[in-house]
């Protein structure tokens, strides 16, 4: 089947067997391996991107339903060479370890910011409760986005040097 | 070159920094193995037994072998003709890569398909046909000794139970004196189970075996890089030059990444079979069910006091249940791995242990769950029982741990078990810990909820960790000592490059080890590039985990960058005409001795190096250096926990309030990334205190195979930790350091445990086993807690 998306500003098109998960058309026909693959069942959220704004878990999403739509990565939050403020608030607040689920995490912190630009320590936990980390016992992500919080975008990028 | 004065650099030496391998993490554009691809490249997948235990009668591949996309169906029989159907674990015992006899646990590797695409591999699982005679499975491990059990292991000659190996520790004459002069004894049965490290990356291999140079590279999601060189080396009988493991970026390890699994394997002799890299990764399901557990230890403790709370003595009985093929991740000296530290953090003078291990129709592993082999157990053990004396004198935990820590005079500590701990100011770590929590206050508030039939615990635990393995003298893995290496070369404009035999997991090595090099060299962090997790670029060493990478690694690092200050002083004073005892060091400069401005900083004395100034006699050109350090010791960091929990007495509910963690782990190189590891080891232990089992049902069945049944602690479980940090330094590591990966698993359970049995004090539990999910609590109010091992079959 012919599918045709935005991914990250660029639209693609691309022939895909019906039973392609996003997830796998992102990773393996775009080449696109920022976002990754966890558990296929919805739970970790690895996979997370933002389809037409709203964060997903591309595991269980096909290709086919994302035709049409808007897909944004991981690859398509730092604008250029300049990091959105949730990245530089991960870095700057050490909200990573290994960075398997980071992807997932920044997309789903965005979309947080971008609909509750002051959100509470509460609503950052509620936020990412979908998504797992093995790594950062997830304080530090909580702060990564208050961080991003208290930074936007014109402030974030004075005072960082990543 | 002549260089004038450097700049003064923040960025040299230890403290806070943020990392350098964020940059490409935060772009998606790390690099984990699912991520490489090769042109050409195949893709694998195994078939899985559906059974627990069942003879093999036959395998049919021909409809896969006939799909248009496969190009190749192995099986048993084909591994056996390469004679690698069988391979040595890691613990004296053999692990088959496929089946060939009889399944042996649900989830064992039966067929490997190599295919085109990966669904297509996976498609192709379907058209196999295996014909299985279903046996009788021995689930629970205190009745696979029973005689009469059906034999699991009957490929080995004369086996004739499901026995493996028992083990002692300790004098147990001495510790049988002193239980029968004490004036309390308690007894307590308790299990720690089946637990899952559960990487968010799952394991998974990309092989590449070159019929043209017949060099074979293999990408694959190792802990242990150059160990799976050497082992794959013995086991194929293919030249160690001719094999490249690669552990690029890695999605978390905590131990569940050091083994050789089948799939590696399998996908190399994909590999040699097709002509073709061959990509296989797991997924969830297969890396839960099949990938090597964690823990699984039935332990009776028992413990022996005066009436007014000196300890006497510890007795400790284990079942081990190993699974189908002992495949335990621990020094091969040591049965039951660092178990005989079950001592713990107190003075006492008299314990004794003994370790029984069986085989059960389980999946194997045993791996050293982010701790140092079983130390988790020891400690969680010694943490439960105590409390359980605690309950028994009537005393407050606090003050009956408090009564019976190591005092500082105590070290260099020698434990009743034989193990020398190196150093430790334990009351200063607990004294802190009660004062960051406001004890006091607290045990008011308690009293005050209970007093309004609210159920409130506070659990205090304390923890001596036994990490940095280790000394060749006592530890290895199949033979391998565990000496590391590592090599530090300043090129000649000053930068430097270090190469080293651990890689990391996501504990920030590149960031970390480039300023142990930057704090004794005084190079800046910003100039020294780190290397590691390739075999073909690094020095030889035993890999990351057991915290070993700082106390091991690290100060091969350190020695090596001593001895690269050593030799820029002899250059230095070829190039001040002084003779070197005339020099004095000041963070990256040599000047004559009361003369600062006859400064020679490191970068001039590098490009001297290479340059043409008349070197002293004896000393080769290039400031490079390198070090195979042999630890003399292992490293003891220690900590004291207090965690504050709320119960839901309608559910059984357990809210985490608070945690206070107080660690020591000798000086910090990078406070940010301890506290990052300190926190991620908190919410393992969290995890494992109320969520996580691995449990079975009757059949075998693997009643944990995905996240939807396997839970993880999120963001709501967890609370937002408090850290404290007292500094002892080891006296044997170059640096003072000790290492901190895992201290937080390891001394978190039992705070947690603890919390939750204090705060169910109303209704007599003395204590429950793990995890204390909502049932487990609730019916441990009800005063029936159940096995949470298997599948509940009373209702």
């Amino acid at each position: 089947m012919q599918v045709t998306m935005t991914v990250n500003g660029t639209q693609v098109s691309e022939d895909v067997e019906p039973r392609l998960l996003l997830v796998h058309f992102l990773r393996d026909t775009l080449g696109l391996t920022g976002t990754h693959w966890g558990c296929d069942t919805s739970n970790c959220g690895v996979c997370v991107v933002q389809l037409d704004g709203l964060p997903v878990k591309s595991c269980t999403v096909l290709a086919v339903m994302a035709d049409g739509h808007d897909v944004r990565t991981v690859e398509g939050l730092a604008d250029g060479p300049e990091l959105d403020p949730v990245q530089q608030g991960f870095m700057h607040e050490h909200g990573l370890q290994c960075g398997f689920c980071t992807p997932g995490m920044m997309l789903t912190a965005r979309h947080l910011l971008d609909t509750n630009p002051h959100p509470t320590t509460d609503e950052v936990r509620e936020a990412i409760s979908g998504q797992i980390c093995r790594c950062t016992g997830y304080e530090n992500i909580v702060r990564a986005v208050q961080w991003a919080a208290e930074h936007p975008k014109d402030v974030a990028t004075e005072g960082v040097s990543p | 070159m002549t260089t004038t004065e450097q700049p003064a650099h923040a960025d040299v030496g230890f403290g806070r920094r943020p990392r350098v391998e964020d940059a490409r993490f935060l772009r998606g554009k790390g690099q984990y193995v699912d991520d490489i691809t090769l042109p050409g490249m195949l893709h694998g997948a195994i078939l899985r037994s559906p059974h627990a235990h069942a003879r093999i009668v036959s395998i049919d591949t021909s409809e896969a072998e006939a799909h248009p996309k496969v190009k190749a169906v192995i099986t048993g029989a084909t591994l056996e003709s390469l004679k690698l159907a069988w391979i040595p674990s890691l613990s004296h015992d053999v692990i088959a890569v496929l089946a060939t006899d009889k399944v042996r646990y649900q989830g064992q590797e039966v067929a490997f398909v190599v295919a085109e695409d990966r669904y297509s591999a996976r498609d192709a699982l379907e058209l196999i046909d295996v014909d299985y005679d279903v046996l009788d499975p021995v689930i629970d491990a205190q009745r696979a000794l029973d005689p009469g059990a059906p034999v699991i292991r009957d490929d080995i000659e004369g086996k004739a139970d499901n026995h493996i190996f028992d083990w002692t520790a300790g004098d147990k004459d001495q510790t049988d004196a002193a239980f029968a002069s004490a004036e309390v004894v308690v007894k307590q049965d308790m299990l720690y189970p089946r637990v899952h490290p559960a990487p968010l990356e799952t394991c998974g291999s990309v092989a590449w075996m070159d019929p043209v140079s017949g060099k074979l590279t293999i990408w694959c999601t190792t802990q242990a890089p150059h160990a799976h060189r050497t082992l794959y080396a013995l086991v194929a009988g293919l030249p160690e030059q001719k094999i490249r493991v690669v552990s690029p970026d890695i999605g978390g390890g905590f131990g569940n990444k050091v083994g050789i699994y089948p799939g590696y394997v399998l996908s190399v002799v994909g590999s040699i079979v097709t002509g073709a890299p061959v990509k296989w990764v797991e997924d969830r399901s297969e890396n839960l069910v099949s990938t090597s557990f964690a823990r699984d230890y039935h332990m009776h403790g028992e413990i022996a006091a005066t009436r007014d709370g000196r300890i006497l003595g510890l007795r400790v009985d284990v079942l081990a249940d190993h699974g189908a093929f002992n495949n335990t991740a621990q020094p091969t000296k040591y049965p039951a791995g660092f178990f005989h530290i079950f001592t713990g953090s107190y003075d006492y003078p008299a314990a004794y242990c003994t370790v029984k291990g069986v085989y059960t129709n389980k999946a194997p592993g045993g791996v050293a769950y982010a701790c140092s082999f079983r130390v988790t157990e020891a400690c969680y053990l010694v943490e439960r029982i105590v409390d359980c004396l605690a309950d028994e004198l009537g005393m407050d935990p606090a003050e009956l741990r408090m009564k019976n820590l190591l005092r500082p005079e105590r070290f260099p500590y020698l434990s009743p078990t034989g193990w020398e701990y190196d150093s430790g100011e334990y009351p200063r770590a607990l004294a802190k810990a009660m004062e960051m929590a406001g004890y006091e206050q607290l045990r008011k508030e308690q009293a005050e909820k209970r007093a309004r039939g609210e159920l409130m615990g506070i659990g205090v635990s304390f923890f001596t960790e036994t990490v940095g393995a280790g000394p060749r003298k006592h530890m290895d893995i199949l033979g391998l000592g565990m000496a590391d290496g590592a090599e530090v070369r300043v090129h000649p404009t000053g930068k430097a490059v270090v190469r080293l035999s651990v890689q990391t997991q996501g504990q920030g090595h590149e960031t970390t080890f480039a300023q142990i090099v930057s704090e004794v060299t005084g190079i800046p962090s910003a100039d020294i590039e780190v290397v590691h997790g390739d075999t073909d670029n690094t020095p030889f060493g035993l890999g990351t985990y057991g915290s070993r990478s700082t106390p091991v690694s690290g100060a091969a690092v350190a020695v090596a960058s001593r001895r690269i200050v050593d030799k820029a002083r002899l250059i230095a004073s070829a190039m001040l005409e002084v003779s070197p005892e005339d020099l004095e060091w000041d963070r990256g400069k040599f000047f004559v001795k009361g003369d600062p401005s006859t400064a020679k900083t490191i970068q001039e004395i590098a490009f001297a190096s290479h340059g043409t100034q008349e070197l002293p006699e004896g000393v080769e050109g290039h400031l490079d250096a390198e070090c195979v350090y042999d630890p003399p010791n292992l490293t003891y960091p220690f900590g004291a926990y207090i965690c504050v929990v709320d119960v839901d007495k309608g559910t059984g509910q357990v809210k985490v309030r608070r945690f206070i963690a107080v660690d020591d782990c000798g000086p910090r190189i990078n406070p940010m990334i301890v506290e990052g590891q300190v926190h991620g080891g908190l919410a393992d232990g969290v995890g494992m205190a109320l969520m996580e089992v691995i449990a079975f049902d009757e059949e075998g069945n693997c009643l944990g195979g995905s996240f939807m049944d396997y839970q993880l602690p999120t963001a709501l479980e967890c609370p937002s930790w408090e850290l404290g940090e007292t500094v002892t330094p080891s006296p044997h590591h170059p640096l003072g350091l000790k290492g901190v990966g895992e201290s937080a698993t390891v001394g978190s359970p039992p705070a947690v445990v603890n919390a939750v049995i204090d705060a169910l004090k109303p209704y007599g539990v003395r204590h429950v086993d793990m995890p204390l999910t909502p049932a487990q609590v609730w019916r441990a109010m009800q005063g029936r807690p159940f096995r949470t091992d298997l599948a509940i079959t009373d209702e």
